[in-house]
């Protein structure tokens, strides 16, 4: 086996050793957005014809999760690693800075999509979620748990301290994640909003999600398909060119 | 390729801002060399050594190791470098043989490292530590188990950055005894140290770096024979003010009990003869005589002071 085999099944071991806080607690706090909003304005608000709020809502709260978990797996672990010195250990090794990337955007891919997978078993049991495109739905949660692990690899190598990563993970991730149509449709927003909306990535990647869903959407599946494929092209690229420079990773 | 040479490093350079860390540094080491790095702290030793691992980009030279280049073989280069690290670095997740097992991987070894894996845990004393995790354990241990990650490979090459820094005297003779049977299997040892003592105990060949600049390359014997002298320590009871004026500027100290007189002396046999010859002829009455030889500490004081 490779060493970017093992370097991406240590990543997989390393957040399974926590699987009680890296995969259960975002299904479970996804559950209890979907309870409380649901109990809230079921009946009350309607976003497209036929499909009732609760249903609205699932696709949402899982590409969000997908999003920061994919987000919180490479950025954490890489973090951590650079932080407490153990990343000599892999930089030593001949394991070239693509391998590295793939190995840890592919772990970024496993976690988003388990715990995505995890929130719709569940979510299943209190509401039917029809699915238009199964093709769609699984093309969605790769591109964006795969755009959110290039993220993460970005901000880890960029940040000096652990706060400063908390930081971007709080300051961008979380409101860009919130902010992006998860609980609503961005056509019930005012337009101010709605246009400043149409620039944040994370919208287009709930949209084409809930599209998979649905077979509708605010903006054409194509426009969510191709945004979040040129997202990923840019920052694959800007990682694998910080990586490649060994910027802040090798002296 | 270059054959016999474990690591060649050629006119390296490298600057951190306005610090000049390796300033054309040039020499080689054979294979199976017991390789000495010294310096004071600052010195440009953990640079070199990052450098050959690939830690630190040089700005300018070559480096390789068994004569492959660092960078443009980097693979090959890596795969025949151990490296254990001067801090005692670890993964918190992982417990002892899963952290040598990983790493293992990373150079892409399958099933078929498992014995030594199992052989590594015996010979440095982590057998029943294998399923405990890396933050139970001792710092003793963590540096046995850093020295495992840096030999799981089985490298040609280990270099060891500063193994013994802040580790007690039984565990330095254990690491000491280890290391040693490492070079006697055959790998080419590169240790960097600024315990003197470790350097004298161990190495055949020693370099010294200071301010980025190679000061001294030499086998041990060699560099020992640059030592200053050796000095000669004769005590007597005579007064003072009787010793005649050739020995009068050599009282280095008067006590209630004695006098004591030192001399610089060459290396050679005859200049001790000629001082006791001296000292008959004066007629002092000697009740002490002790010959101090120079350590690697002196001749590292005067070759870095020379530097400056």
């Amino acid at each position: 086996m490779a060493g970017v085999l093992w370097l991406f099944w240590k990543e997989l071991v390393r957040f399974s050793k926590v699987a009680f806080q890296t995969v259960m607690a975002p299904i479970i706090t996804s559950l209890l957005f979907l309870v409380v909003f649901s109990h809230v304005l079921e009946g009350r608000v309607t976003v497209y014809e036929g499909v009732s709020y609760t249903e609205f809502l699932v696709p949402g709260l899982i590409m969000m999760s997908v999003i920061q978990n994919g987000f919180a797996n490479s950025s954490s672990s890489l973090i951590q690693s650079k932080i407490t010195g153990n990343l000599v250990f892999v930089l030593i090794t001949p394991i070239s800075y693509f391998e590295f990337f793939v190995a840890y955007v592919a772990a970024s891919i496993v976690r988003g999509l388990m715990v995505g997978a995890g929130i719709l078993l569940v979510a299943l049991i209190l509401v039917d979620v029809p699915v238009h495109s199964l093709t769609v739905i699984v093309t969605f949660a790769l591109l964006a748990s795969a755009i959110l692990g290039a993220l993460g690899i970005i901000a880890a190598i960029w940040a000096d301290r652990y706060d400063q990563m908390a930081a971007f993970q709080n300051f961008i991730i979380m409101p860009l994640s919130f902010l992006s149509g998860v609980f609503y449709s961005i056509h019930s927003l005012p337009s101010f909003w709605q246009t400043l909306s149409q620039f944040n990535p994370f919208f287009y990647m709930i949209d084409g999600f809930r599209y998979g869903f649905f077979g509708v959407s605010d903006v054409p599946i194509t426009t969510s398909l191709s945004i979040c494929l040129i997202a990923l092209t840019l920052l694959s690229s800007l990682t694998l060119v910080i990586l490649k420079s060994g910027y802040k990773l090798r002296a | 390729m270059k054959n016999g040479l474990a690591v060649t490093i050629e006119n390296v350079h490298k600057r951190f801002g306005a610090v000049h860390a390796l300033n054309g540094i040039d020499f080689t080491i054979q294979q199976g060399e017991f390789f000495g790095l010294l310096g004071p702290n600052g010195a440009g030793k953990s640079t070199l050594i990052n450098a050959l691992a690939g830690l630190v980009v040089t700005d300018s030279g070559h480096l390789s190791v068994m004569g492959f280049d660092v960078r443009t073989q980097y693979r090959d280069a890596r795969s025949r470098l151990g490296v254990v690290p001067q801090e005692l670095v670890y993964d918190p997740f992982f417990e002892v043989r899963e952290t040598l097992r990983f790493q293992a991987g990373y150079f892409g070894l399958g099933r078929e490292v498992e014995p030594w894996i199992e052989e590594l845990l015996d010979e440095l004393d982590l057998a029943d530590k294998a399923e405990t995790n890396m933050r139970s354990l001792s710092g003793g241990m963590k540096r046995r188990v850093l020295i495992g990650q840096a030999l799981v490979h089985k490298p040609p090459v280990v270099v060891l950055d500063e193994p013994t820094a802040g580790v007690d005297v039984e565990l330095r003779r254990q690491l000491w005894s280890l290391i040693k049977r490492l070079h006697s299997d055959g790998h080419t040892i590169v240790l960097t140290t600024h315990y003197l003592e470790e350097a004298e105990e161990l190495c055949d060949r020693i370099a010294i770096l200071n301010r980025g600049e190679l000061v001294a390359l030499d086998t041990k014997e060699d560099l020992l024979a640059r030592g200053i002298s050796r000095t000669l320590h004769i005590h007597t009871r005579e007064p003072a003010r009787t010793l005649p004026p050739s020995l009068a500027d050599k009282v280095k100290c008067i006590t209630d009990d004695y006098i004591e007189l030192t001399f610089n002396l060459g290396r050679e046999e005859s200049s001790v003869m000629q001082v006791l010859d001296t000292i008959r002829d004066a007629g002092v009455n000697v009740i002490d005589i002790r010959v101090e030889e120079d350590d690697l500490e002196d001749v590292f004081v005067q070759l870095t002071r020379e530097a400056d």
